[in-house]
């Protein structure tokens, strides 16, 4: 956006940003420990573990201006926002950003008079400091690396769902952010659910062209309090020019149960830390990841079932397909407390290779510190077998046919564990869009 | 008009290794013929080479159907210009509905000249077909829920195939043992299957061992294959007496395709060393 680009991420841009916010002063003290930290901090180096299958060093930040600041002129816009979960499905409110500016943000009256709270991040942390700041951070860790510090400080138009003890929210919730050709996003999204709570939320990043380039240094929360529920669902599909860099991380307490759907398409580097802590005896978290990759793309996933009490359950299933040149790193782990007995824990990371030179990195993790424990691993990587689309193409099949029915054949696993209609139909219709011509 | 699949002088090499020397063989739409013949001889070879298989080389030699040549189509192209093979062993397709499969090949193979991305047969009349042939051959419906082979037992695996047989309807079919590794209940079942399918409606080419399934679709004609040729063509009496005696006979009588099956034997018993 061009009224950012006189703004830098140096003491300058920062205090002006502080400027644009209307913020209570503990949330500024975040912003300047982080900022501080990140003007510390070394960019990460392939030396460490995290980095040495993600080479950065063709990243700038400089190319990159702010975020849209709220006092900017010109509020961005952009038509027909490309958001495909939401097709058939009535909402109980939503929000969208371009660029992590709000443009638009509703929620329905008879949630709303429920004490159901989902609105600018910002805005709510200033009207409503209790809801936020008991939890804000905490799920999320600043000082992780120098692109987290860089988010916390600069964070803007976030976005804000609280569900209040015993409420029930029926209908989805959606969460739209756009990112424009070479334009910033510091989105955070922080969902708080009380006791008993339940909610549905379907959150997609897209940028305005699949080709488009831009920065997303972003960061998801979500805190579940005892019994309560969520499904939530996250599509990216930035442009395959932007960077990705994210700490997405959950923390459900004594009995709650997670769906959580992530799909993972775009960019052109991705680097995201996934997270789920399981807090509360009987917690059981299910995270279901789909990647697809093509050209040179490069997605990395860090991902971590965390067993803090006893008897949870985390099961968690990622399935990627790479074409091209493209690659995915996933390194997964299941971390079990010495005090979390009765942990059931269960990873699987399924890669297809579509092309002789992609490539998939797989590397599962145990890290058990109790006795009493049932945990299992498995990571698989494939090529699509010659023999399948022979068999297919004696059934008419064309190979490009067969191709496109083995992958999405390969997905369909997911597919099976996606309740909702919108996001499977959303999910099938990315994965066919993403499909090459093979021959 | 007859429809006619004609093989002539076919050689058929995977990798360096002839596999196929020089094999003829005619088939008239509504035809049963029976090839027999000891392991490692080149049965399976001339039904993949039939297909297309991209691991068979032709180095020699002419399939046309009805005249055209089949060699210059993709496999693809000969499905849809019907010619079928019910697989030894058929390949799994995870996540793939055989309800799926079944209606894009059925629809590809009744329409051969879709375009990729064209409508599929509509759903309701292709689920009210599918139902009737599965209840014809006796098969619960919740087959057609499963993935694709995934998970099938050898059994089921045949049976699939005799379902696809039944829905695509081809000209000709070769039926690569379809009868082998079921129990006796099972053969009798196929075979009547089989029979009722295709039985005088297609060109048959029946790959077997047994005797049950040529018991329900009577030959025409025997080939036996030895070394990678058609050695002797009879009629169903050769089909039983091979059934009851062997190969010894036939053995004795082409030593030099004899010796030529027991080197393509002798190589493969490596391979599956290695």
């Amino acid at each position: 956006m061009s009224q950012t680009t006189s703004l830098a991420w140096d003491p300058a841009g920062f205090d002006a940003l502080l400027a644009s916010q209307s913020e209570p002063d503990w949330l500024t003290t975040l912003r300047r420990e982080a900022f501080d930290h990140a003007q510390a901090m070394q960019w990460p180096e392939r030396r460490h573990e995290e980095w040495i299958r993600t080479d950065i060093r063709m990243f700038q930040l400089g190319k990159y201006g702010l975020p849209v600041l709220p006092t900017a002129e010109p509020t961005p816009s952009v038509q027909d926002a490309p958001h495909q979960l939401v097709d058939g499905v009535k909402l109980g409110g939503r929000i969208e950003t371009i660029d992590s500016c709000i443009t638009q943000s509703s929620l329905d009256d008879d949630l709303a008079a429920k004490g159901v709270v989902f609105g600018s991040l910002s805005e709510i942390a200033q009207s409503h400091p209790e809801l936020v700041r008991p939890y804000l951070f905490t799920a999320f860790d600043p000082d992780h690396d120098k692109f987290a510090a860089l988010h916390a400080a600069f964070m803007t138009g976030g976005q804000f769902l609280y569900v209040p003890r015993g409420v029930v929210i029926d209908r989805p919730l959606h969460i739209g952010s756009i990112l424009t050709d070479g334009g910033t996003d510091t989105t955070h999204t922080l969902i708080v659910l009380e006791d008993g709570a339940e909610a549905t939320v379907l959150h997609e990043s897209n940028s305005t062209d699949p080709k488009a380039g831009g920065l997303h240094l972003g960061s998801i929360e979500l805190i579940q309090k005892a019994g309560s529920h969520l499904r939530y669902v996250n599509l990216q599909e930035f442009g395959h020019k932007a960077y990705h860099f994210a700490q997405q991380k959950a923390i459900i307490g004594r009995d709650c149960t997670l769906q959580w759907t992530l799909a993972a398409m775009g960019s052109h580097l991705s680097k995201v830390n996934q997270s789920v802590d399981l807090v509360g005896a009987g917690a059981n978290s299910q995270v279901n990841g789909v990647m697809f990759t093509e050209g040179r793309q490069h997605l990395a996933y860090h991902t971590q079932q965390y067993h803090r009490a006893e008897s949870c359950r985390s099961d968690f299933l990622y399935k990627a397909a790479q074409q091209d040149q493209s690659r995915t790193v996933w390194r997964g782990m299941i971390k079990v407390d010495p005090e979390a007995q009765k942990t059931d824990g269960y990873q699987r990371n399924d890669n297809l290779i579509l092309s002789h030179s992609a490539r998939a990195d797989s590397i599962p993790g145990l890290e058990i510190e109790a006795d009493d424990v049932r945990c299992t691993h498995g990571s698989t990587t494939a090529q699509v077998d010659e023999e399948q689309i022979f068999y297919a193409r004696c059934r008419g099949f064309t190979r490009k046919e067969a191709t496109r029915m083995i992958v999405t054949g390969f997905f369909q696993q997911i597919f099976d564990r996606i309740t909702i209609e919108s996001v499977r139909e959303a999910l099938g219709a990315a994965i066919a869009r993403q499909v090459r011509e093979y021959e | 008009m007859t429809h006619v699949l004609k093989i002539e002088n076919l050689h058929v090499s995977v990798g360096d290794k002839p596999i196929l020397r020089g094999v003829n063989l005619t088939i008239n739409h509504g035809e049963t013929h029976a090839l027999m013949g000891p392991n490692g001889s080149g049965k399976s070879t001339l039904g993949l080479a039939v297909m297309g298989h991209p691991g068979y080389e032709i180095t020699e030699g002419t399939i046309t159907l009805d005249g055209e040549d089949v060699l210059a189509m993709a496999p693809d192209e000969r499905a849809r210009a019907g010619i079928f093979m019910a697989f030894q062993r058929p390949m799994a397709i995870p996540g793939v509905k055989m309800a799926d499969f079944l209606r894009h090949a059925t629809t590809n193979v009744r329409r051969p000249d879709r375009k990729e991305g064209e409508e599929l047969i509509p759903m309701r009349e292709f689920r009210k077909e599918l139902k009737e042939k599965m209840e014809h051959l006796r098969m619960d419906s919740e087959f057609a829920r499963r993935y694709v082979n995934d998970g099938f037992s050898g059994g089921e695996m045949k049976r699939a195939e005799i379902l696809q047989l039944a829905m695509l309807q081809p000209k000709f079919a070769i039926l690569d043992e379809t009868d082998s590794g079921l129990d006796a209940d099972a053969v009798r079942l196929a075979s009547e299957s089989i029979a009722d399918i295709g039985h005088q409606k297609m060109g048959l080419l029946i790959i077997t061992h047994h005797d049950k399934l040529l018991e329900h679709n009577p030959p025409e004609f025997t080939h036996v294959m030895l070394g990678g040729r058609l050695v002797e063509t009879g009629g169903p009496e050769l089909a039983e007496e091979l059934h009851r005696h062997g190969y010894d006979r036939i053995r004795k009588a082409y030593p030099d395709a004899a010796a030529a099956n027991e080197e393509m034997l002798g190589e493969e018993t490596e391979e599956a060393l290695a």
